[in-house]
């Protein structure tokens, strides 16, 4: 299940013809299966972007994604958006069913799944309750549900734990990494909280501001399980990151690198008319 | 606390309900009695003109007849305009192409459709299910059109996403999102067009609650319009109470 992403580019068409926004320029790395990998950048640099067109819901664009060779659209995919987007007509239970063999490949979702995992997210009183009655990060425990009940090969998460206050979101990645544990599958996790990354991820990949390209791959050199997030391994870790790549939150080095490149290549190629 | 009990329907607010019906009558009963009038039936009158007209089976041939028509040109209306409303809703094109044909439908007057589609369609039930139905398809377009517009996409995504099914995206995600729009506008649509069918029943058709009034009114039998309004509106209310009110605290649960 290893996962492929190939984006030369992805452009939205703007109103002034001719000055279409690039939202990513050049993306490219693979996962291999199980791995937990993050995607971290600041904000508006089109990690979202980078997701919908890896689930398939962003399908006009220039390259190729690939789960195993095969296209993400006919695969079993789990997705966690930033908010919970559950059905507010249907419960909690209803809500997780939905997506049960929902493919086309006529698999038959296996009923007591829904129900197993929602007992394993503590939701096991509110099963028969609207999402209205919920708390947030209750919510967000059923879209956890939800994007596990698929069975999925390949989990989306798109800073799903943002707006939340920290002892919450504290709680959700745990029960995110025990569950993931449980049942493992490749995943992709955006967020733009360094911390946040180096506590869950084992792969961090890091985006520059918009136009997003990715500017450094990092591998977490920490042995599961981490104890917590405010630990001094991931506090050292990351001022180790910081002091080696200063720029790297800003996502400046790789472009700066790049484009010190390009400018070579020019005058090598200029030099050579010249000559 | 006391105002929420009354909306609601709890006991008291039903109490209140049932007054305020007496009083109506009462002040009918007054009415009548001062006026002494053949021309203006007391509410004793009515009811007892409405047992005859039971016994003899009439009222219930007549309004079962114009029943039928009502239900047959809400559920083409209702169809109809849901289609049209949702595809207006959802492209711009579509949104702007038929916008004319919106309003000069929404304008239109009733009699001039149904007199046209007597004349076009001959005294016959098609004509009567047409002239309802255009009267009625651009206010359920109207409604629909607007719970389109509101349709949230993100939870599309979520369908999408989760590769659900057409039949589970639409009936799952999409429509439960229009259900509020739907009920507004079946709601609208059924009082409505109860009373178009009388009127297209009074010009054209030789049976139904309409036809009956125009004989009625003929020989100036008050007593006996008042007992089949009463009757039809009797049905209608109940119908309201029985299926439309309960469908919709069904469908909208949810909003706590």
């Amino acid at each position: 299940m290893t996962l492929d992403v190939h984006i030369r580019a992805k452009t939205y068409p703007s109103r002034t013809p001719g000055k279409d926004h690039t939202a990513i320029a050049g993306i490219d790395f693979s996962v291999p299966e199980g791995q937990f990998t993050c995607i971290v950048g600041p904000s508006g640099c089109g990690k979202t972007t980078l997701l919908n067109i890896v689930s398939g819901l962003e399908q006009e664009v220039d390259g190729t994604v690939s789960l195993s060779g095969r296209p993400t659209d006919e695969a079993h995919l789990g997705y966690m958006f930033q908010t919970p987007r559950l059905m507010p007509w249907l419960s909690v239970l209803e809500n997780v069913r939905l997506v049960m063999d929902g493919g086309e490949n006529g698999e038959k979702g296996d009923e007591d799944l829904a129900r197993r995992l929602l007992e394993e997210m503590d939701l096991g009183d509110v099963m028969d309750a609207f999402p209205s009655r919920l708390s947030g990060g209750m919510m967000r425990r059923v879209a956890l549900a939800r994007a596990f009940v698929v069975k999925p090969r390949l989990l989306l998460m798109d800073e799903p734990f943002i707006s939340l206050d920290e002892p919450v979101a504290k709680r959700l990645r745990k029960l995110l990494l025990a569950i993931w544990n449980e049942r493992p599958t490749t995943v992709l996790f955006i967020t733009h909280d360094l911390n946040e990354a180096l506590f869950l991820a084992d792969r961090i990949l890091f985006m520059s501001p918009s136009p997003g390209r990715i500017v450094h791959d990092y591998t977490v050199p920490l042995a599961r399980p981490r104890a917590k997030l405010a630990s001094d391994d991931i506090r050292n870790l990351r001022q180790n990151l910081l002091k080696e790549h200063p720029d790297l939150l800003t996502g400046l080095i790789g472009v700066e690198e790049e484009e010190r490149r390009e400018s070579d290549r020019r005058h090598l190629a200029s030099g050579k008319e010249t000559g | 606390m006391f105002d929420l009990k009354v909306l609601s329907g709890s006991p008291s607010g039903f109490w209140l309900r049932f007054f305020s019906l007496c009083l109506l009558l009462l002040v009918w009963g007054v009415v009548a009695a001062i006026a002494d009038s053949s021309l203006l039936p007391g509410p004793w009158a009515v009811a007892v003109n409405m047992v005859a007209h039971l016994r003899e089976g009439d009222i219930v041939y007549h309004t079962g007849i114009t029943l039928a028509r009502v239900a047959v040109a809400f559920v083409v209306s209702m169809i109809i305009g849901t289609v049209i409303g949702i595809c207006m809703g959802h492209s711009k094109t579509m949104d702007t192409f038929f916008d004319g044909w919106l309003v000069l439908g929404l304008n239109i007057p009733a009699l001039v459709i149904i007199i046209l589609c007597y004349i076009w369609f001959g005294l016959t039930e098609v004509a009567v299910i047409v002239a309802v139905a255009i009267n009625k398809i651009p206010l359920v377009v109207v409604m629909v059109r607007e719970g389109a517009r509101a349709v949230d996409r993100e939870l599309l995504q979520v369908a999408q996403v989760y590769r659900l099914s057409r039949t589970k995206t639409l009936f799952k995600t999409y429509l439960p999102q229009l259900y509020p729009y739907l009920m507004a506008a079946a709601r609208s649509g059924l009082s409505l067009i109860w009373k178009i069918v009388l009127v297209v029943e009074l010009l054209g058709r030789s049976n139904g609650v309409g036809f009956q009034l125009h004989s009625f009114f003929q020989f100036f039998d008050i007593a006996s319009i008042l007992a089949y309004t009463l009757a039809f509106v009797g049905v209608i209310l109940f119908f309201e109470m029985a299926v439309l009110r309960p469908l919709e605290v069904r469908l909208t649960r949810w909003r706590l």
